[in-house]
């Protein structure tokens, strides 16, 4: 596995005015550098392209639910409504620094295509996902018997937009397939808190709730 | 009976409006021999004149002005009461002190564009060479000739920067020409129902209203002022027919059904037995009482002739290369004459651009017209955006 570094960025954000900001936005805000450009991939409320613009962070969105959009631009954010999955073809080559793919994997047709593109697109890639190898996630389908449903994910089968759930442990593997450099992850818990970095590789993939990771193309001919 | 000949009856405001072609009771800039429009056929214009006008105060910086842009039939008459239909402006619901655009905040100006009929230079003006109005020997005019010359007014106002320029359908190409004309010049953009280009159907739609003006026997050749007459039939069916296209089936089902008007069977004859065919009418004669045939050929060809690719080698992105402005692009979801699948390919380009844009689609049964409408969503999604742009050009209660 290629996790080469597990360092916990949330040193250098300030404190925001409100303290509301979800422990994943936070952790991924830290992760971007201030002053770069920015693509959130599926924005929703646009929630963390404010954190990031309250950064000095030019931030761009897209979503696809309409209510979304119009809650960012009003907002003022410049967010636009579209498709992960059909809309990042049109966008050229290191358009931004950083494209951000925040909780949104799962619901993408073609996971493997869009990271693809965020890594074209951006010179680096933020991707954070629930993790289908949490242990109550385990539980549920091994005692229950049933296909697993938590807080942060509580639709049912019939009627989830999440089409492809992967775990941790997958989703290092599509990254070592496709030749992306994984340069930081960290796994949190179901408090946000990060699951301790010493502990082994197979701890993350059981007890993190959600993975987070940061990176970038890897550099040709290594 | 009202049959088809009797949906017009053009006189009674006919005065006021030949009046306002070449004397508005807007303000006016006029512009001398010395001082040509530059039209895209090649023909210098000059002189010519154009009428607006404003609303609020400029700031000490002039960095608070708003240009509007108007669409196909309207005016310079946002938001005052229009000097021949006694009607308020045509966006009062969006202009005014505490309205989204707020007149205690900005400086909005509107301005006739040039071949309208409400004191810019057109069709129906009088040519000075032959003091008789320019019918069809008036040169045919683009979106660009119509931006270039509200250029020309803000040059005579002293407005080098525009806050934010503001348009729906041709106003709405007005806009998008600004941005790829004179990016520097615009600090921020606000398209709404429109697209970079004019499609074939729309073009197919105001052939058969400039076929409706031109079959009619009383428009001698674009010449019916010198017969004393007005080709108010055909303009009145050019009229009804564009009308239909500004609605959705959605909405004119919602406000007339299949009910009849004032009757509770059908006459088995051409009367209007429904009420959306007596509403037709009605909208056909008003139209005619306030607006020159002629004009109306020349403004739709303005907008069939639109499309802002053309000029850059068909890559739309290339128009609006390295451009600072911020963009708000706003479609409706019932709107099929510029449908979204149109502002989506201009969010694309403008994405590509790496532009800062938003792009929202407004869910309306109004159809195309729901910009000029009461759209709540519509309203809060111009407010937001102008004060978040009002923030970053560093204007007081942005």
């Amino acid at each position: 596995m290629a996790v080469q570094e597990q360092t916990l960025p949330l040193e250098g954000l300030s404190p925001d005015r409100t303290g509301n900001y979800r422990s994943d936005h936070r952790l991924v805000a830290g992760m971007v550098k201030p002053g770069s450009k920015v693509l959130d991939v599926g924005c929703g409320d646009g929630d963390l392209l404010q954190l990031l613009e309250s950064r000095g962070i030019d931030g761009r969105g897209i979503e696809l639910s309409r209510e979304g959009v119009n809650r960012c631009v009003a907002k003022g954010l410049a967010v636009v409504q579209g498709d992960a999955d059909t809309d990042l073809v049109n966008y050229p080559d290191d358009a931004f620094d950083y494209v951000i793919l925040s909780q949104t994997l799962q619901a993408t047709r073609q996971p493997k295509v869009v990271l693809e593109n965020l890594l074209r697109i951006g010179h680096r890639a933020i991707v954070s996902f629930p993790n289908f190898g949490f242990w109550k996630m385990r539980l549920q389908l091994l005692v229950g018997g049933h296909m697993p449903r938590t807080e942060n994910l509580p639709a049912t089968w019939y009627d989830t937009a999440n089409i492809h759930f992967c775990t941790i442990k997958d989703f290092v593997q599509l990254c070592d397939e496709i030749g992306v450099k994984m340069e930081r992850a960290v796994a949190l818990d179901t408090f946000g808190r990060p699951v301790p970095l010493n502990l082994p590789w197979w701890v993350w993939n059981m007890f993190g709730e959600q993975g987070v990771f940061l990176l970038s193309r890897a550099e040709k001919g290594k | 009976m009202a049959d088809v000949q009797s949906i017009a009856s053009p006189a009674i405001q006919a005065e006021d409006r030949a009046h306002e072609v070449d004397h508005p009771t807007s303000q006016v800039a006029k512009f001398g021999l010395n001082e040509p429009l530059k039209l895209d056929c090649g023909v210098d214009l000059a002189p010519f004149q154009i009428a607006y006008q404003t609303y609020g105060e400029l700031n000490a910086d002039r960095s608070n002005a708003v240009l509007m842009c108007h669409a196909l039939t309207l005016d310079q008459h946002v938001a005052n009461i229009h000097p021949v239909t006694g009607k308020p402006g045509w966006w009062e619901s969006m202009v005014g002190p505490g309205r989204p655009l707020d007149t205690n905040q900005y400086f909005v100006i509107c301005a006739n564009v040039i071949g309208g009929c409400m004191g810019s230079t057109g069709p129906a003006s009088t040519n000075p060479a032959t003091g008789k109005p320019w019918g069809l020997e008036f040169p045919v005019v683009t979106i660009p000739d119509m931006v270039r010359a509200q250029a020309m007014l803000l040059d005579r106002l002293g407005i080098d920067t525009l806050f934010c320029v503001v348009g729906g359908s041709m106003g709405g190409m007005q806009v998008l020409q600004w941005t790829a004309a004179y990016p520097e010049r615009v600090f921020s953009a606000l398209p709404i129902a429109c697209s970079t280009r004019h499609s074939a159907q729309n073009i197919a739609f105001h052939e058969l209203g400039r076929q409706a003006v031109m079959a009619d026997p009383n428009w001698y050749q674009g010449r019916y002022t010198e017969h004393d007459t007005l080709p108010h039939r055909g303009l009145a069916v050019a009229r009804m027919a564009a009308h239909i296209t500004y609605l959705s089936d959605a909405a004119l089902h919602r406000k007339f059904g299949r009910r009849m008007q004032d009757r509770e069977l059908p006459t088995f004859s051409f009367d209007a037995d429904f009420q959306v065919e007596s509403y037709l009418r009605y909208q056909g004669s008003s139209f005619v009482e306030r607006f020159d045939a002629n004009s109306y050929l020349y403004l739709t060809r303005a907008m069939d002739y639109f499309d802002i690719a053309a000029d850059h080698d068909g890559v739309l992105a290339q128009a609006f290369r390295g451009i600072k402005t911020r963009f708000c692009v706003v479609s409706f979801t019932s709107d099929w004459l510029f449908p979204t699948s149109e502002s989506r390919a201009l969010v694309h380009a403008l994405n590509a651009s790496s532009a800062r844009v938003s792009f929202a689609e407004i869910e309306t049964d109004k159809g195309h017209d729901a910009f000029l409408l009461d759209v709540p969503e519509f309203f809060d999604i111009s407010r937001a955006f102008l004060q978040s742009a009002g923030k970053a050009r560093g204007l007081p209660g942005g």
